[in-house]
């Protein structure tokens, strides 16, 4: 080795086009987010109003609570179908717990323990027994919302304390909402942990190959756990904000919002297939989401076509990345 | 034989063209450039590949062969340039019009369905179908036992499932696959790579059989003996430009080896001086149910331990245990005294026992991650403070051991999918050696790389005993064998079949025990 030049010197990045900035995912989700607020404030002279604005939040922020854990389980290269249902079980779990008389703090503290819960069983199934995540828990989405409807048949629970109606229909300061606030707040946390933790990191890595990973000493089972857990968590979060805006549990309650977290993650620019992603694209889909969402209730389109629009936006949200990424890599063949 | 695939063979009148006479090339690229992002892939690269002859291109990792291959093959399109086939000028838009124009490649890890059968594999998009547009599965295998056949390849069954093959058996399918669909122009990408010194034999076989079909051959390898041995022409790259082309017979190893390095290399080993210390690592009655029996050995300090074998001896499985990655069934491990019982990849890393794995691609590399986040990935708890990532931190780690390999890269952000197998091998025995361990164990560390790569990971094993570490290194390349080892334990059918001392050792006594043929 005595005749090799002295090594190159390989720089740590190099400096990017301005090019690629401008053509990023997030930048055309603003483009997108400006256009859609843009034509809302055309299409409703109700819209601008702070009180609107305000109201228009609550339309993406449970499920945007949600989300965030899915991202980082997506992420990891696994999903989870069953935050729905888990939103219901905790429900009705809460309901129960009312109608024993418990207060406030035991009801939160129901609603957090149920989600967790929930997410660790199907983290057990999938990292335990090596089951694939999508079948785990298509059959816990059955199971979950299936022993809500045991519970409760075609009764609601009513009658929580007043003091609990703080978190789904109470303010911070002036129009910002409670959920608005912990949603943020939460955003924050997620993205901490997603882009600047040794935890993150090896997410990412395990979304990109599992095997290496695990030959590299990552506790990938541990991560993915975890990661389980974690939406299980915000699920049961979602599901106290949820009743304690609506006042009542029915077994139907969040039917579908693990389409529309799943819309919103993959909107976010979160690769279907796993390993890539950002927590801002999540924050700007669930923001975009939400615009729709509303724009159309001005509009007074009605939920059935809201659910079609769903649909479709899930599909497009899917396809495009892929095309985006063909377009951008010279090979639209 | 009158097998399909025969009467194939028969309409395309193969003339039997050797080296000496001038045919007219069948393919012929000419002045081709491709960039990639921050990289100049190929600049101004030519290539001809005669019908009946074999041509091995030749060049160090990174040199673009593998980027010429793609844009053969229609996967990559060039910037510049022209193809033409036949004389001919034609383009290949996409992969269909490569194999439109019967361009086939077979890669080193080869590129078929392991959960399909041997006949699906060969007739996969052309298989041959009923009056009512049905798959014919009876005629599909009748003609894939035919295909089969005539390659002096009857022994697999054309009903197994790929996955049940060995890499031979695979490589024997890829080729099968390459006849039937009247392949003209085969390229073959370091098929030798995983094969043991028999089954090199029978592709070699295979590969005459090919040339006297009249197919146009392109054979890309490291290994010289293996290019003296079946190519007729050569052409060199170099850091993205062709460098030198001719005839095999009028050119000298050395002259090869120096239009591909730009310079003499005059010894491929390194001389070093051993001084070996008290045992570091001991292994006793290491066991698997299927795998291996009763394994014991002792590394010392300072030491490198070869292991020798045929492939499926038994060595990567072993290794594997004592990284903590397959669970054993009985037996003890000790370091430096201390018994252990590794129960995952994290154990024995904590240990001080790395894994540098021989599937670089599936479990080395984690592609989609950038070079500095590769390195630092088993070694995240340092480069973290509480758990947050500390940048700076990271890519002085990654730096500092990437430019010990003399890793080629045009920053650490890079992908690293977008890097080179050799390359990306230097990524990864960086990434183990960031942890700083005490035990390396190496499986084919040089398997598939290039002569100056070799050198560079041959030299830093060297480095690193010599700085105390102890080296195992799992080799089924002889001269690596012979050249790096202290000593050589040599296994056979998951047993230890002999451990002999690197003193006068000789490569036929290897061969011998690891076959278990008497001497």
């Amino acid at each position: 080795m005595t005749d090799t030049p002295a090594p190159r010197h390989i720089p740590d990045r190099l400096d990017k086009p301005l090019s690629s900035a401008i053509f990023s995912w997030e930048a055309l989700l603003v483009i997108i987010a400006i256009a859609i607020f843009t034509v809302n404030s055309f299409a409703s002279p109700y819209f601008l109003d702070p009180w609107s604005l305000s109201d228009l939040t609550f339309n993406f922020t449970e499920k945007g609570l949600i989300a965030l854990a899915m991202a980082l389980l997506i992420i990891s290269g696994e999903i989870d179908l069953s935050v729905a249902a888990i939103v219901a079980l905790a429900s009705t779990m809460m309901g129960m717990a009312v109608q024993a008389g418990a207060g406030t703090p035991v009801l939160v503290a129901i609603g957090i323990v149920v989600g967790l819960g929930c997410g660790a069983f199907n983290g057990l199934l999938v990292t335990r027994l090596g089951l694939p995540s999508i079948v785990v828990t298509i059959g816990t989405m059955s199971l979950f919302r299936g022993i809500a409807f045991i519970i409760l048949g075609d009764q609601a629970y009513k009658g929580y304390p007043e003091s609990f109606a703080f978190f789904g229909q109470g303010y911070v300061w002036w129009v910002f909402s409670f959920e608005l606030a912990l949603f943020l707040v939460a955003a924050l946390i997620y993205w901490f942990v997603l882009h600047r933790t040794s935890f993150g990191r090896r997410v990412f890595a395990i979304g990109n190959n599992p095997v290496a990973c695990q030959f590299s000493g990552v506790r990938v089972g541990r991560i993915k756990f975890i990661l389980f857990c974690l939406t299980g968590l915000m699920s049961g979060i979602a599901s106290v904000l949820i009743t304690s805006r609506l006042g009542s549990t029915r077994p139907s309650i969040a039917q579908g919002y693990e389409l529309e977290a799943i819309t919103m993650v993959v909107l976010g620019g979160v690769s279907i297939l796993g390993g890539a992603g950002s927590i801002l694209g999540v924050v700007l889909a669930a923001f975009i989401m939400g615009l729709v969402t509303f724009g159309l209730g001005l509009l007074n389109v009605p939920g059935i076509v809201m659910s079609i629009f769903i649909g479709l936006l899930l599909i497009i949200v899917i396809a495009l990345p892929i095309l985006w990424r063909r377009l951008r890599e010279g090979r639209f063949a | 034989m009158d097998t399909t695939a025969q009467r194939k063979m028969e309409t395309e009148r193969p003339e039997p063209s050797g080296p000496s006479q001038s045919a007219s090339p069948r393919l012929t690229l000419s002045g081709i450039s491709k960039s990639f992002p921050g990289v100049r892939a190929l600049h101004n690269v030519s290539l001809s590949l005669y019908p009946g002859q074999v041509t091995a291109l030749i060049g160090e990792n990174g040199a673009g062969k593998s980027t010429l291959v793609k844009i053969m093959t229609g996967i990559y399109q060039p910037d510049s340039g022209e193809i033409s086939i036949d004389g001919q000028a034609t383009t290949l838009p996409s992969a269909h019009a490569a194999f439109g124009h019967g361009i086939t490649a077979i890669h080193q890890e080869t590129v078929l369905f392991d959960d399909l059968s041997v006949a699906e594999n060969i007739f996969l998009g052309h298989a041959p179908r009923t009056r009512l547009g049905t798959i014919d599965w009876r005629t599909m295998r009748k003609n894939a036992r035919e295909v089969l056949e005539t390659m002096r390849a009857g022994h697999i069954d054309a009903d197994a499932r790929l996955k049940d093959l060995g890499i031979a058996n695979k490589h024997l399918v890829a080729v099968a696959r390459a006849m039937s669909i009247d392949a003209r122009i085969v390229i073959m990408d370091e098929p030798t790579a995983a094969l043991s010194m028999k089954e090199i034999e029978e592709l070699f076989l295979l590969i005459e059989f090919l040339k006297s079909e009249g197919k146009a051959v392109l054979f890309i390898s490291h290994k010289f003996d293996e290019i003296y041995r079946i190519a007729d022409r050569y052409t060199v790259f170099r850091d993205g430009e062709m460098v030198g082309e001719g005839l095999l017979k009028d050119t000298s190893q050395n002259e090869i080896v120096r239009m591909m390095v730009g310079r003499n290399v005059d010894h491929i080993f390194p001389r070093r001086e051993p001084k070996i210390g008290a045992p570091v690592l001991s292994v006793s009655g290491l066991s698997h149910p299927t795998e291996f029996d009763d394994i014991g050995f002792e590394l010392r300090k300072g030491e490198i331990l070869g292991f020798y074998g045929l492939v499926g001896a038994g060595r990567s499985e072993v290794m594997q245990a004592i990284a903590g990655i397959t669970r054993t069934s009985r037996g003890a491990i000790s370091l430096d005294g201390q018994p252990i019982a590794p129960k995952s990849a994290a154990d024995s890393i904590e240990a001080g026992i790395v894994y540098v794995p021989e599937e670089r691609g599936k479990q080395g590399v984690v592609i989609g991650l950038p070079i500095f986040q590769n390195v630092s990935l088993p070694s995240l708890a340092r480069t973290s403070k509480s758990g947050v990532l500390k940048l700076a931190e990271e890519f002085t780690l990654a730096r500092s051991y990437t430019e010990r390999l003399d890793l080629r890269a045009s920053s650490l952000s890079q992908d690293v999918g977008t890097l080179s197998g050799g390359n990306q091998q230097k990524v990864v025995i960086a990434k183990w050696l960031a942890t700083a361990p005490k035990v390396i164990i190496l499986d084919e560390p040089t398997k598939g790389i290039d002569i100056g790569s070799k050198a560079a990971v041959h030299g830093f094993m060297a480095e690193l005993v010599a700085q105390g570490l102890s080296v195992i290194m799992v080799s089924s390349e002889l001269p690596e064998i012979l050249g790096m080892s202290d000593r050589v334990v040599v296994m056979r059918e998951g047993r230890v079949a002999a451990t002999y001392d690197n003193k006068g050792l000789d490569a036929e006594t290897l061969v011998r025990t690891a076959a278990g043929i008497a001497a």
